[in-house]
């Protein structure tokens, strides 16, 4: 096998492969910016919790519609709203923490979402919803995707600085009268629906994981922001071409074989990053760099 | 900017932690809040800064807004890991001119730089937070404040934790608002400070026990008057 097989031809032979690579470097752009900033709101359970809690909505959808992806997406959005509906009320009314309601919530979605399936579809469909599915990203599929992506990191840039703000001083914005939870409840919206946008191609366990991973790997490598938005949208598009080409020779699931990817550049960035990772704990750099 | 308290009562639950407050912070007025603990200081300041209802009685603020009003909450809830430059939470000051979505001028880059050199860590505008000490910190707190250009600042307990010299740096800019008419009410357990450097000071112990003139409202006897009140509870 040549270096060609192994890395053009897969993408260039076929078309549903390039689809793929192309729907999950969209999704690694806005999945990587919004993934730095659920990790520093401290709320990678709620990814979690949002993206198990698309399966049920999608299974509704699946039941109704089949395969159709507009049926399974709509399905996903209702359910994964409501569920980070319920999760704030339950936060608020009850006096459970916040990270046992979320890890509740997210069992109830996911054995939910397991039984509606089962109810008509076979155990390849379960593979398919649970862990992606390559083929199934079509034109539509990668359209959604596409559209899902840019609308999110548009939106994004209009409301980075009381985003930033709300994160990192929320009294202050709240003295001012500045209504802060619009702006995190809009950075929910926009998570639930890069999770539906993303689970088509990797799954609904799988698609936080492309929230979180690369986020938490940039997280070792700048102290800056803005660098960090864009070292984890790098990381996320570097596991996705990898994590594909695993999938395409190894016939793995594209969900998780992108994941692990991920989970990869996480391990070395976690070993050798530049803040805070292994390397710079025990084997500091010779000088006190100021920067 | 005066603030009037109109009998004013702010509870948690059904506990009362300030009670039945009158009295008026007057325009340009530097005084200085002090009490034991649980004396209801930082719910006072939290209620004028808006952040807490009052159950009964009415804050007055001369008709001006929120925006106005500037508030340093005793332990700023800030994640000090978060990756942002000293510069860039700096210039959250701005907020009443720029907003949420207006781009940054040179100007305000200039008027942040103005401000951080004011306060002695011009030099660290570009680091990031986490590497401030906590001296350093509240002095970019205070170059933030330094930018509201807010007509009532409102502190609570700013001094904690400070080393003598960054106390007496900050304390010069509180100094500088307090001559530039500015209204400023500054919770303080230290009650040195409070003498030395507030003209006026509010004894507090749930209810305004002396309010006035530092010299004749701080007193031992007032102090005590204080304590006894909180402990005999309601």
């Amino acid at each position: 096998m040549t270096l060609y097989d192994f890395l053009i031809a897969p993408f260039a032979d076929y078309a549903f492969m390039r689809r793929a690579l192309v729907a999950c470097l969209a999704l690694g752009l806005s999945c990587g910016a919004f993934g730095t900033f659920l990790l520093l709101r401290r709320m990678s359970l709620m990814g979690d919790a949002l993206s198990h809690a698309i399966l049920p909505g999608a299974a509704i959808g699946f039941l109704l519609a089949g395969l159709s992806l507009w049926a399974m997406s709509l399905g996903g959005l209702v359910a994964g709203i409501l569920v980070a509906m319920a999760a704030g009320l339950i936060s608020r009314r009850t006096e459970q923490r916040e990270d046992a309601s979320l890890a509740s919530l997210y069992l109830i979605s996911l054995a939910a979402g397991v039984v509606l399936i089962s109810l008509k579809g076979s155990a390849l469909d379960l593979m398919h919803l649970l862990f992606g599915n390559v083929l199934a990203v079509d034109d539509h599929a990668l359209l959604l995707v596409a559209g899902v992506s840019s609308l999110s990191l548009i939106i994004l840039a209009v409301i980075y600085r009381p985003l930033v703000a709300e994160c990192l001083d929320p009294t202050f914005l709240r003295a001012l009268g500045v209504a802060g939870g619009l702006y995190h409840l809009a950075f929910l919206l926009l998570i639930v629906l890069n999770l539906v946008a993303g689970f088509q191609a990797l799954g609904t366990l799988m698609a936080v994981g492309l929230l979180i991973l690369p986020a938490s790997a940039a997280a070792f490598w700048s102290q800056r922001l803005a660098a960090r938005l864009a070292i984890s949208a790098l990381l996320a598009g570097l596991a996705s071409v990898i994590g594909l080409m695993g999938s395409y020779h190894g016939d793995w699931p594209s969900g998780p074989a992108v994941i692990l990817t991920a989970g990869g550049l996480y391990l070395l960035s976690m070993t050798f990053g530049r803040c805070g990772s292994l390397r710079a704990r025990y084997f500091p750099p010779r000088h006190l760099h100021h920067d | 900017m005066a603030v009037t308290l109109q009998d004013i009562t702010i509870a948690y639950g059904r506990q009362p932690a300030v009670h039945h407050v009158s009295g008026q912070f007057a325009t340009g007025s530097l005084t200085a809040v002090v009490g034991p603990n649980g004396a209801g200081k930082s719910t006072l300041i939290k209620a004028i800064a808006g952040l807490l209802p009052v159950e009964s009685g009415q804050i007055l603020l001369d008709g001006l807004g929120q925006r106005d009003i500037a508030y340093l909450p005793q332990q700023a809830e800030i994640d000090r890991s978060f990756p942002i430059s000293v510069q860039e939470m700096v210039m959250m000051g701005l907020w009443r001119t720029r907003g949420s979505f207006l781009s940054w001028r040179p100007s305000d880059r200039q008027a942040a730089q103005q401000a951080m050199a004011a306060v002695g860590i011009d030099h660290h505008a570009n680091a990031p937070i986490s590497n401030l000490s906590v001296g350093q910190f509240q002095r970019a707190l205070f170059a933030r404040l330094l930018l509201q250009q807010a007509n009532l600042i409102l502190l609570d307990e700013p001094f904690n934790a400070l080393d003598s010299n960054t106390t007496i740096d900050l304390l010069r800019l509180i100094r500088e608002w307090h001559d530039e008419q500015r209204t400023v009410i500054c919770v303080l357990h230290d009650l040195n400070l409070a003498s030395e450097h507030f003209p006026e000071t509010l004894v507090l112990g749930r209810e305004a026990i002396a309010w006035g003139n530092t010299a004749q409202s701080l007193s031992q006897d007032t102090m005590t008057a204080a304590r006894n009140k909180i402990a005999a509870g309601y």
